[in-house]
């Protein structure tokens, strides 16, 4: 007989499925049989991240749910039903398309609602909440004809709102009606310098504004009139005036509601009735609701705890913050108001600069209780380190927000923080739990990140992840050896800086001015590959020759069995008819066995090694030329077929793909490079799987980098939106040479970003902001490779000293017999060790 | 058979790739062959890599590791020290390793390892 109890979850945001995971992953996930109601269509998404729908993310990117997560976890799902009724004498839970769920457990997430002003006309067309996925697509189509927008509100959400809007090409206005933009977070001089600096951008800001009525417009859909007599057309209004819980179920069923809306709960997060729990949005504790995910997750991780017996208990959230707003930096901590009795303030403005910095002391000046930043947030991880654990503070506290004028080292080092220090908030990892990894043996800063899921979520904390690492290593005394092997004391950073700065080109001068012994398979392909991505000279030269991996060797990719298998290029995966007749020609001579690839091309496998010179000659004479698909360089542009066939096509894939692919081919790097390009965002070409991803959109191409397949799959990071396509190929120039210079062997993109310290903003502050100056040697490198490739095949196969090399035997024109081929599904396989064992003893007797 | 006979000919020491290998074929049996021209020095071992289980092992990357001159498997990367085709991963494993040497500028193997 089954022991399981009956554990309900009323929706799935991201307060609700962070639940599910927690008790997915807890010891107790047996103890349950766990039900859950969605009541979008959509399974929980990301709606932190939900104006990068407009960037081109899909549903589908911004999904938090694992794909099987409820199958492997057998959790029964209701999609699209709404629970609507909570029957607490008998303990069930009754939906809207009729299902009764019995409960021992119930857990409410329903999170909240936009709130919409009670304005006469509210309701009218084109009036749309700023909340779920499906308000965006109300937007979206409601902005092809609209010209003016509005948004409600100018809170944060309200103000990636009015972004929003402003890049879908609308006359923009925020309509506040505080005295003030973010008024819970900001006081009047950082707020007034925001406004500012949104009206910059071209989003024009009405404060003190209440809106009365909105009926007909004279040139736009609607009018809306103010108090103050004052009035705005405007085609589309969005509300983002803040939120109200779900607490609806709660109250028809009797539970306690606080006096400004929520669930009451207590510290357990339990409500007045002792089997049922509420956490996120929907709920209140000491009458405050939180709008925040972090707070949301502890209370999650407190009911998984409870239901597991144990104490943790939900004591109230920090709601400092952090973020980039329409490119301008703004933090809040703690008490940015001063409303703390007796409290002090020190303000730091730079009207040239455009900065604006607050910071509220207790009357000792000893304890820092708030702060306020626009304009340079850079102190914050610094401040909230001080908040948040009570460090006592230097004589002058001003000099953390004063600006360092070269003497006065004002940062917070690592090492002052307590083990408890809360380092990452998106999955609440402390200083402790980084120092335990850290002496378990994660000594790089992506390590590290693997194993504690650090600076993973948001990512704010990945300076703060690196600089704890730095000091913890130092102080255990652990010399971390980067060495690339034991024939060079360098990094490959430094190698190819060696090359670069000494203008060294071969191997043996390298090894001779820095390095000891022969040299080994690692430096050498290192320093092979790093020769060939700075200088670009063939590869089989002699010089070259030695330092070259078994495939560049002899540039085919060598099997299992010995023979090799050859891969013409087909850019942008297109070849034509006459093309296909040549390479299946080819392969019908030799004997080939012929299977197409991921990258859209043909691969020809079984090859002997002295057959490769004549199969190329072959190949080359009909157009082709070689592939690198036994490269570590560019192999493939994969495009869908795009707007020249495509009913939904936005542009040319095709033609953009095979464009690059003929700009790129050849390009040495650490380790394999793909791209794709998708003519719509259908992304029928994959591109977010590939280290360069490319998707046409209506205001030009999306840029995605360091995404792949493979062992452990990354989707791409979005990089840049709207490019023209000069713009688009200055950038992935720029990310590529970059990549080539300073990542290290065998790194893929994926691998780089994520130990790269600062992560994606930092990569796009060097190519986009040129942050470093290199820009244009980025550019220049990337031109010199463009400008001297060469096919590698064609100059093989006119050198006959190189032909040579392809013999088996220096001394016999005979063939290595023991290559011995099976035949299956018609073509041909190696055969296996018996199979090899058995043909060569007939063939002897 | 006189110690004299047991040198078999192979090739022009300009048929050698310098810091890599070249395969012979001496008797049936297949030979790689590698020439160090820092020290002008020359190693010959069997073929056969005994992990792939593929004549393959002239196509290896050659230097040293600690000082022992080694080649490495073109296929998945062992190490076989080129003096006695010991395999440095693996002591249960290695290869037949043999003599070889250049004469009036022509290479020579001698297959009983002298």
């Amino acid at each position: 007989m089954s022991t399981k109890q009956t554990l309900v979850v009323i929706g799935n945001g991201m307060v609700g499925h962070n639940f599910l995971e927690n008790i997915a992953e807890s010891d107790i996930a047996d103890k349950y049989q766990i039900v859950t109601f969605c009541e979008e269509e959509l399974l929980a998404y990301d709606r932190v991240h939900l104006s990068e729908y407009f960037d081109g993310k899909t549903a589908a990117d911004l999904s938090l749910v694992k794909p099987n997560f409820f199958e492997e976890n057998n959790i029964t799902v209701h999609i699209g039903d709404k629970a609507i009724e909570i029957d607490r004498e008998n303990k069930q839970v009754i939906s809207e398309k009729g299902q009764t769920i019995a409960y021992d457990k119930l857990v409410l997430a329903m999170g909240s609602s936009a709130f919409v002003p009670p304005i006469p006309g509210n309701d009218r067309e084109n009036c749309i909440a700023y909340r779920t996925i499906d308000d965006l697509d109300d937007m979206m189509a409601a902005a092809k004809t609209a010209k003016v927008g509005a948004v409600v509100g100018g809170g944060l959400l309200g103000l990636e709102a009015a972004k929003a809007l402003q890049n879908l090409g609308l006359k923009t206005y925020v309509v506040q009606f505080d005295s003030r933009l973010m008024s819970a977070q900001l006081d009047d001089g950082g707020a007034a310098l925001l406004a500012e600096k949104i009206e910059d951008i071209g989003v024009s800001v009405l404060l003190d504004k209440n809106t009365t009525d909105i009926s007909d417009g004279d040139k736009c859909m609607h009018k809306m009139s103010f108090s103050d007599g004052t009035e705005l057309e405007t085609d589309m209004i969005l509300y983002s005036a803040g939120i109200r819980p779900r607490d609806e179920l709660g109250s028809a069923c009797g539970l306690d509601i606080a006096p400004r809306g929520g669930v009451v709960i207590n510290n357990q997060c339990l409500t007045s009735d002792p089997d049922i729990y509420a956490i996120g949005e929907c709920a209140s504790w000491q009458e405050q609701t939180f709008g925040l995910v972090a707070p949301g997750y502890a209370m999650a991780r407190a009911v998984v705890d409870q239901l597991a017996d144990g104490d943790t208990l939900f004591t109230g959230a920090d709601m400092s913050t952090k973020l980039k707003l329409n490119g301008v930096d703004v933090a809040s901590i703690g008490d940015p108001h001063a409303t703390t009795p007796g409290a002090l303030v020190y303000t730091y403005q730079n009207g040239v600069d455009g900065i604006y910095k607050r910071l509220v002391v207790d009357k000792d000046s000893k304890y820092l209780l708030g702060a306020v930043l626009v304009g340079d947030a850079e102190d914050y991880p610094t401040l909230l380190q001080y908040y948040l654990n009570g460090i006592e503070l230097p004589d002058n506290p001003d000099s953390l927000i004063l600006p360092s004028r070269g003497d006065a080292p004002a940062g917070l080092g690592p090492d002052a923080l307590p083990d408890s220090a809360q380092i990452c908030s998106c999955f609440d990892i402390t200083k402790g739990d980084l120092c335990a990894s850290i002496e378990g043996g994660c000594t790089t800063l992506g390590a590290l990140k693997d194993d504690t899921k650090a600076a993973t979520g948001c990512g704010g904390c990945a300076a703060l992840v690196k600089s704890v690492l730095d000091c913890e290593l130092e102080k255990a005394g652990i010399e971390v050896n980067t060495d690339i092997c034991e024939h060079f004391p360098y990094t490959r950073q430094d190698l190819y800086n060696l090359v670069m700065v000494e203008e060294i080109k071969s191997f043996t001068d390298l090894l001779k001015l820095h390095g000891t012994g022969q040299g080994c398979e690692i430096c050498k392909q290192t320093i092979g590959s790093i020769l060939a991505s700075y200088w670009n000279e063939y590869v089989l030269e002699e010089d070259h020759v030695s330092v070259q991996d078994t495939n560049d060797a002899f540039l085919a990719n060598m099997q299992k069995d010995g023979t090799y298998s050859v891969v013409p290029r087909m850019a942008g995966g297109e070849v034509t008819p006459d093309g296909l007749i040549a390479v299946g020609q080819v392969a019908k001579k030799y004997g080939l066995y012929t299977k197409l690839t991921g990258g859209q091309r043909v691969d020809l496998f079984g090859a002997r090694l002295d057959q490769l010179p004549s199969i190329w000659k072959e190949l080359i004479d009909a157009g082709f030329e070689s592939g690198h698909a036994y490269g570590k360089s560019l192999r493939t542009v994969k495009s869908c077929v795009g707007s020249t066939w495509c009913r939904f096509g936005v542009d040319d894939s095709v033609g953009l793909a095979i464009e690059l692919e003929n700009r790129y081919k050849g390009l040495r790097s650490p380790h394999k490079i793909k791209f794709a390009v998708s003519g719509c965002t259908r992304e029928c070409a994959e591109a977010q799987s590939k280290d360069i991803g490319i998707i046409a959109v209506e205001g030009g191409w999306n840029l995605y980098v360091c995404g792949n397949g493979g062992m452990k799959p990354r989707h791409g990071d979005l990089f840049a939106t709207n490019l023209d396509k000069e713009t688009l190929i200055k950038y992935i120039d720029r990310v590529l040479t970059f990549y080539v210079q300073t990542a290290d062997r065998m790194q893929r993109t994926s691998v780089w970003m994520d130990n790269m310290e600062g992560g994606l903003d930092y990569l796009r502050s060097v190519v986009i902001d040129d942050k470093l100056g290199l820009c244009d040697q980025l550019e220049d490198q990337m031109q010199r490779v463009v400008d001297t490739y060469q096919c590698e095949w064609k100059t093989t196969i006119e050198d006959e000293s190189k032909v040579k090399r392809f013999r088996h035997f220096v001394n016999s024109d005979k063939h290595d017999e023991n290559i011995i081929f099976i035949e299956e599904r018609g073509q041909i396989r190696p055969a296996n060790i018996e199979e090899r064992q058995l043909l060569l003893a007939e063939k002897v007797s | 058979m006189s110690y004299k006979d047991e040198w078999v000919d192979i090739c022009s020491k300009e048929d050698l790739v310098p810091n890599s290998g070249i395969c012979a074929l001496v008797t049936g049996e297949q030979v790689a062959i590698f020439y160090f021209p820092d020290n002008d020095t020359l190693y010959a071992i069997n073929n056969f890599d005994p992990f792939g289980k593929v004549h393959v092992l002239s196509r290896g990357m050659v230097g040293d590791l600690n000082g022992v001159p080694m080649v490495s498997s073109p296929l998945y990367k062992q190490h076989f020290n080129l003096k006695t085709g010991q395999c440095l991963e693996d002591e249960d494993v290695s290869v037949e390793s043999y003599g070889v040497r250049i004469k009036d500028d022509r290479v020579e193997v001698n297959l009983t390892g002298e």
